[in-house]
């Protein structure tokens, strides 16, 4: 069975993708908040922050993409849990189709409409003024950092997906990783902070990927921070998808 | 329609059930059941709300584990050969689990595409033909009627013609001329040789349907035996005179004209 893997995914991608082409709304929603939080921090506060030599726009930018992740990813389990209740799940699995492939067809949604939305969001930095030198290999390590951390955040919200009781439920998780970015590098500089908070911050995954967003984007050298940052998202990777794919072996024979 | 076996000849049992068990937590829903249906037959499941039918179901459609006991579907093990067995039977759960935001032909495609058979267009054309969907076929399924997604729901559970179909509650929620249609799906299955096992709650629906009927009540199967052979479970029938009433169903289809029905 594991030969229709790959075709079974495709097939239930198409599906996902198809589902997101006739609401797209959700991908523009998705990209709304962060689009607010940059306006309101580049124009609003950002005359009051010192965030050094560089535009705050080029300097928020980093932490910003990632709150559009963290929002997106909201979406990927709210699917995931009408599959479920709608019966349409387990008529999936109860075909001769390879079973990751129910899960994978999510996660490569959620990767793809989570992609869209952080360009939309570059987009609009853009017109504000965000410029960067960086070159293709940068701009790849941007992306590949981003899909890694979609990845993550996304096995994550499999799990609320599976395990959700309610609409609110399965999207209600993502809060928490959303403020995440608050206490961290992504505002402001960690050295304003008082002691713990400074602790936190700077030891939390969200600074780690922050920092090295900002270092591709400025053509800086990247450092330790990209492997902290790398090694931050592929254990939770690894993690999520352990509880996921035990959640789902649990709730389903 | 028998299940008497001859020596050395035994005939293919699509669904074969032995000493299933299950329970949720402390609670035994299922105390050994025993279930034996003849390919090609039409079994209804009779029983009450939280009977254990949905368990039974899932357990064969291998949605579920078993505690105890063997279960066979067309020949193979729900426990060991669970792709063998998805090969074999089809669901339509007691909710139309049919995809609201593709159209009716999407969804016919979907399935056929996840059961890899040939030329899905095609597959679907005939489907939405068959049923009655040819019409609404490019409409997404959101603005379909409860009978609509059933007919779909169904539709999509031929695809690959599986030996064997596990309908849970098919008509439940239904009015009475879109129960009508569902019927007389069913007949059509069996009369191409299909083997329907169907759970209900309706007893006339059991009644109008089944060769055999089984009674699942306290976790066990009680009964089980053809419509005459649960009528001689009772004393003799008395001849008694009774004012005929229409019944309200009666009415109701006499009114709205099922020649509606195929629409």
């Amino acid at each position: 069975m594991s030969t229709h893997a790959v075709g079974d995914t495709r097939t239930l991608l198409g599906r996902s993708l198809r589902h997101i082409l006739r609401s797209p709304d959700t991908i523009v929603t998705t990209a709304i908040t962060p689009v607010a939080m940059l306006l309101l921090f580049v124009y609003v506060f950002g005359g009051a922050i010192e965030s050094g030599e560089e535009e705050y726009v080029d300097y928020l930018l980093p932490g910003i993409l990632l709150i559009t992740v963290a929002s997106g990813i909201a979406y990927t389990s709210y699917r995931l849990f009408l599959d479920l209740k709608g019966g349409i799940f387990e008529r999936f699995l109860s075909m001769p189709i390879a079973r990751s492939a129910a899960l994978w067809g999510h996660v490569l949604t959620s990767l793809v409409a989570n992609l869209l939305s952080v360009g939309l969001v570059v987009l609009v930095a853009l017109v504000m003024g965000f410029r960067t030198g960086a070159g293709v290999l940068a701009w790849l390590g941007v992306a590949g950092i981003l899909v890694l951390f979609t990845l993550a955040l996304t096995w994550l919200a499999v799990i609320a997906g599976l395990a959700a009781k309610s609409p609110d439920g399965a999207g209600g998780f993502a809060y928490p990783i959303i403020f995440l970015p608050f206490v961290s590098s992504a505002f402001v500089p960690t050295e304003g902070m008082p002691g713990p908070v400074r602790w936190f911050a700077e030891h939390q995954p969200v600074t780690s990927i922050v920092d090295t967003i900002r270092n591709l984007f400025a053509e800086q050298p990247v450092g330790d921070e990209a492997w902290i940052a790398v090694a931050w998202c592929t254990g939770l990777l690894v993690l999520a998808y352990a509880v996921a794919m035990r959640v789902y072996r649990r709730r389903f024979a | 329609m028998t299940n008497e076996t001859t020596p050395g000849q035994r005939p293919e049992g699509a669904i074969r059930v032995t000493g299933i068990t299950k329970a949720f937590g402390d609670v035994e829903v299922l105390k050994g059941v025993d279930l034996d249906v003849a390919a090609g037959t039409i079994v209804a499941l009779l029983g009450s709300n939280g009977a254990g039918k949905t368990t039974l179901i899932r357990i064969l459609a291998t949605l579920l584990r078993a505690d105890a006991g063997t279960a066979g579907v067309h020949g193979f093990d729900v426990a060991t050969q669970p792709d063998r067995v998805r090969e074999s039977f089809s669901l339509t759960g007691q909710f139309a689990a049919v995809d609201e935001i593709l159209t009716g032909r999407e969804n016919l495609v979907l399935v056929a595409r996840l059961r890899h058979l040939p030329d899905p267009g095609r597959i679907a054309d005939g489907l939405l033909a068959r049923f009655s969907l040819t019409d609404a076929g490019g409409r997404r399924v959101a603005t379909y009627s409860g009978g609509m997604r059933r007919r779909l729901d169904i539709a999509m559970s031929l695809i690959g013609d599986p030996p064997v179909i596990f309908l849970d509650e098919p008509t439940t929620g239904l009015d009475p001329q879109a129960r009508i249609e569902v019927w007389q799906a069913v007949r059509e299955l069996a009369e191409g040789g299909t083997t329907v096992l169907l759970t209900t709650q309706y007893l006339e629906e059991a009644e109008s349907l089944a060769d055999r009927i089984a009674i699942l009540h306290e976790g066990r199967i009680i009964v089980d035996g053809t419509l005459a052979e649960l009528k001689a479970l009772l004393p003799p029938a008395r001849v008694e005179y009774v004012e005929k009433q229409p019944t309200l169903e009666e009415i109701f289809l006499a009114v709205v004209g099922t020649t509606t029905t195929q629409k």
